[in-house]
């Protein structure tokens, strides 16, 4: 690992806004968090995956991985983070290298495909970012970028998060580096307003962000940039001119809160979207921050009249469901803030939660659960697939709530699940998507199709198609079984 | 036929090709009781898995060595040793397989090599059968790597046996579907042989609902039917991908080998069948008879919509080749082929030229088409260009039943068929009254005399429906004092 990357890593671990960093001696401290992986029995994505997750929403950017094809190849196109302006970070741009690449270097195909894209789609900057092989190779992105940005003079900025550096989280927090280093106050705003404030981790899956800004715009708050859902890159170098900084995503990227506290005194919160409880929180936060930073007194006021209008709104939209979904019984496997701000949310529709998961939480998250479900909160450190099959096969949760690649555990054990992760197609932010999350959990409970695929095969073998894997039972067994049962007998029981 | 010409860009834009270790973790997939592990740092699996899941919408076993940027530099044995073991105990799979990426390989692991450690440090994983084979990221792509795959599976498992005369062994491309292969062995069977399928995807990977939870694959080829390969008394393979694999079973057992170039279309099914037929001495069932009367109507009724369209198409070799020429044969012009790899398979396309490249290729070649084909990753190019796009190959994420849809054999010929033709007509341009506008000179040549620009006046203003907006009044204020 180059030693800048090293120094990075370092400096990440460092952080000061981490509860649990502040708990260790200084030397524990440098020896930084990453756990180390469990060779066999891991999931997750690498770091590269986090440091594209962080940042591929800067949607103005062309976003190119130097490594061979497996890092884009496989993985472009995964996301969606509504943009409303470029497409271009939708766009997979990898430099493919080949054999020859890494017995020579791919210095020079790298610089050739910075010039490529510029020349063709002619981004206001584009990201690079660092993988495995290019990395093991010693390909030194940094000073490509370098020379390519004095070249063509346009911000080239190296994103050095190789997959073995470490997981995913890391990678997030390695991509907020980048901005640290590279863009974040590069470039000054036209204008600035006593009401500019910058959101945090927040991503814009789906348009989530969009079911949020129109409570901003009304009360004449200005997101200055967001980071990095539906970004623009000069939004995101002008940055340090907000106010105020609000953190969505628990700690995915708190470095650049922490450090743009440090080094232009904007202070942060941590705050949800999710729920209508914390998304009120939320904007009383928000505007309490502000007028500390010297906005008008009025804004507090707007704020409540704003929450009450809105809430009274939302309940009554949900009020319906409510009565429908009260009692039943959610499984929850997600991660970070998700763990606590749906639960909340949950919870307001009148749910229980039987388990949340809190694999990627941090000490504040399992606080928060801790606060919001009471003492017997059912966290759930690491569940395996089968014991989370088990669980719903059994009948102990009404509905999983996760990611899609976990979606199959529900589904096999007939149970219905909903996304409640990236790939999900409904947004669930602010009121809006409260209303939205509430329906879609009814929508997905009460659809009759359960019933039907519960339905046992009237053959006996409860409707299993395994007879593809075993032998196919002889007629005369088949008959010999039918006349059983129909006796009332096991089939072990009469003899053939 | 066709020639092929390389990229000659640096940057791939919205790339066609996926990852060597992905194709073969593909492969595994269709054995039974099998853990595939990719050789290296997390993502490299993760990515693979995420893919899986979202064309198959099936829970998918794909574990990782997880090296780190330690491991990645001294050497990876302890990490191959942890992940045997640790899948050893969670899953207790009958077969591990493991395929390296582009980290370990540039690091030069040998893991042939640890794996003969691992059996003398390990006991425990006497009975556990391990199958590697070497894919780096940065050679080849998907194909190349099932390819690679199968071929391992073969020399590792299979030995030679005496040759049963109504045997044979089946050996898919990847781009066939769990259906296509479902639809193979029913031939194979129609015609009273016992096909071994190598490897089965059809039991793993079709959407069924296992009674239990399995850490591992749930169906596929099962050990005993792969050993039991060594007795078959023919190879048949389907896809140039497939020859490798037919080759070292050739050698190893001694088997005669076909490879199928492709089993979409006419003609090369009646081929297949013919041979089915010798072989068994059977003569081709009446129902098979009839389904290649069916696909004659289909053709008949489909050429309509295909003939002279201009069609802008990227996938992998074989894939490529199968709906290339289909679409050749009903008329269409391949206009824009766009590949991964090198493959014999090329040579055959009915085609000028194929361009190893990537959808960014696709589009700028495709404007002038009528119809886009490749996998889900072409939307955005479609959407761009307000063209239809056939959905084909992996993946497809954005439609579900992928397991399902079948392309070989006289009745998944005709699927393809319909589906190709429907996309066409539904969007299928419709007309509209202003669609054939006079010139200026025409209208100025109608309108000379005065007599006749009043009746052509005369003539818009009686339209009575006003649901052409060619012939409303311009004005209207006209109209209000008309009605007045």
């Amino acid at each position: 690992m180059s030693v800048s990357l090293k120094a990075k890593i370092a400096e990440v671990f460092e952080e000061p806004g981490c509860d649990k960093n502040q708990g260790k001696s200084e030397k524990e401290r440098k020896k930084g968090c990453t756990k180390q992986l469990n060779p066999g029995a891991a999931a997750g994505g690498c770091a590269f995956d986090g440091a594209k997750i962080a940042l591929q929403p800067i949607a103005d950017v062309a976003h190119l991985v130097h490594g061979p094809i497996a890092c884009e190849g496989n993985s472009w196109d995964n996301r969606h983070s509504a943009s409303s302006h470029s497409q271009i970070y939708r766009s997979g741009f990898t430099t493919d290298i080949n054999e020859l690449d890494v017995i020579y270097g791919g210095e020079k195909r790298l610089f050739k495909s910075i010039r490529e894209i510029l020349e063709k789609y002619d981004p206001p900057a584009i990201f690079v970012y660092q993988t495995c092989v290019t990395a093991l190779v010693g390909d030194d992105i940094e000073a490509v970028c370098q020379r390519a940005s004095e070249k063509f003079g346009k911000p080239v900025i190296p994103v050095n998060a190789p997959g073995f550096a470490g997981p995913k989280n890391l990678g997030n927090k390695l991509g907020a580096e980048a901005l640290l280093d590279y863009v974040i106050g590069t470039v000054e705003p036209e204008f600035t307003t006593p009401y500019d404030i910058n959101i945090i981790g927040e991503y814009n899956l789906v348009g989530e962000l969009w079911q949020v800004k129109p409570l901003l715009d009304a009360l004449g708050i200005r997101v200055l940039s967001c980071i990095s859902g539906d970004g623009r890159y000069n939004e995101v170098a002008s940055a340090h001119r907000a106010k105020v900084n609000m953190m969505v995503c628990s700690k995915s990227m708190i470095n650049i809160a922490t450090k743009m506290e440090q080094r232009w005194g904007i202070p942060y919160f941590e705050g949800s979207f999710y729920g209508i409880g914390d998304m009120s929180d939320t904007l009383r936060q928000i505007a309490k921050l502000l007028v500390q930073q010297g906005a008008p007194d009025d804004l507090l006021e707007r704020t409540e009249r704003l929450i009450e209008v809105e809430e009274a709104r939302a309940w009554k939209r949900i009020a319906h469901y409510k009565q429908r979904l009260a009692g039943k019984r959610v499984l929850l496997i997600t991660g970070g803030v998700k763990s606590w701000s749906v639960v909340a949310a949950l919870q307001e529709g009148g749910m229980e939660i039987v388990g949340t998961s809190i694999k990627k939480s941090t000490k504040e998250d399992k606080e928060k659960i801790k606060e919001i479900m009471g003492d017997d909160a059912h966290m759930i450190d690491d569940m395996t697939p089968r014991e989370m099959y088990a669980m719903l096969r059994d009948a102990r949760a009404d509905i999983m709530l996760s990611g899609g690649r976990s979606q199959f555990v529900a589904l096999k054990a007939r149970m219905p699940w909903l996304d409640i992760n990236q790939e999900r197609y409904y947004p669930y932010g602010g009121y809006e998507g409260m209303v939205e999350l509430v329906k879609q959990i009814d929508r997905a409970l009460f659809n009759p199709v359960w019933q039907q695929v519960r339905i046992a095969a009237p053959w006996g073998d409860d409707g299993e198609t395994l007879g593809a894997v075993q032998p196919a039972a002889k007629p005369l067994d088949f008959l010999a079984t039918a006349a059983a049962r129909s006796l009332g007998l096991e089939p072990e029981e009469v003899p053939v | 036929m066709a020639n092929v010409v390389e990229s000659k860009k640096a940057c791939a834009v919205n790339p066609l090709k996926m990852s060597q270790p992905l194709g073969a973790s593909f492969a595994f997939m269709g054995l039974d009781a099998c853990m595939p592990v990719m050789h290296g740092s997390q993502g490299c699996t993760s990515f693979g898995l995420v893919l899986l899941v979202r064309h198959f919408k099936e829970a998918i076993p794909l574990q990782t060595t997880a090296m780190n940027e330690v491991t990645s530099i001294l050497g990876g044995y302890d990490n191959i040793e942890a992940a045997l073991v640790n899948i050893y105990k969670r899953a207790a799979p009958k077969v591990i397989a493991i395929c390296s990426t582009g980290l370990t390989e540039t690091k030069g692991d040998d893991v042939d090599g640890y794996i003969v450690t691992v059996r003398k440090r390990k006991p425990e994983l006497a009975d556990t059968e391990i199958i590697y084979v070497s894919t780096p990221d940065y050679v080849g792509g998907f194909e190349d790597g099932y390819q690679h795959a199968v071929t391992a599976i073969v020399k590792t498992l299979v030995k030679p046996l005496p040759v049963r005369a109504d045997q044979v062994t089946l050996l898919p491309g990847s781009h066939l579907t769990p259906a296509d292969i479902d639809e193979l062995r029913e031939i194979i069977e129609a015609f009273g042989l016992n096909p071994i399928v190598l490897p089965d995807i059809s039991g793993s990977l079709d959407g069924h609902i296992p009674p239990d939870w399995r850490g591992t694959t749930i169906g596929g080829t099962t050990l005993e039917q792969i050993r039991a390969a060594g007795a078959s008394a023919l190879t048949i393979g389907i896809g140039e991908q497939t020859r490798e694999a037919a080759l070292a079973l050739q050698e190893i057992a001694g088997t005669p080998m076909e490879v199928y170039e492709r089993l979409t279309g006419l003609e090369v099914n009646d081929r297949l069948l013919q041979r089915l037929s010798a072989l068994s001495g059977n003569p081709v069932p009446a129902k098979y008879r009839r389904q290649r009367s069916q696909l004659l109507d289909a053709m008949l009724d489909g050429h309509f919509y295909t003939g002279g369209i201009k069609v802008a198409i990227a996938a992998e070799p074989d894939l490529l080749l199968a709906v290339g020429s289909l679409l050749h044969e009903m008329g269409a012009e391949l206009r824009c082929c766009i590949s991964t790899t090198k493959s014999a398979a090329h040579a055959l396309l009915p085609a000028e030229q194929v361009l190893l490249g990537d959808l960014e290729d696709l589009e700028q070649a495709a404007a002038d088409c009528d119809l886009l084909v490749t996998h889900s990753h072409g939307r955005q190019a479609a959407e761009r260009l307000h063209k239809p796009l056939l959905r084909i190959g992996f993946p497809v994420f954005d439609r579900i039943g992928n397991a399902h849809r079948r392309m070989v054999g006289y009745r998944g010929t005709m699927d393809l068929i319909f589906s190709i033709a429907n996309l066409m007509l539904e969007n299928m341009d419709h007309h509209h009254a202003g669609d054939w506008p006079l010139t200026p000179e025409a209208l100025r040549a109608a309108t000379t005399t005065s007599a006749r620009m009043a009746d052509v006046t005369v003539t818009a203003g009686s339209c009575s429906t006003g649901s052409c907006g060619g012939c409303a009044p311009s004005n209207p204020t006209d109209l209000a004092e008309a009605s007045v």
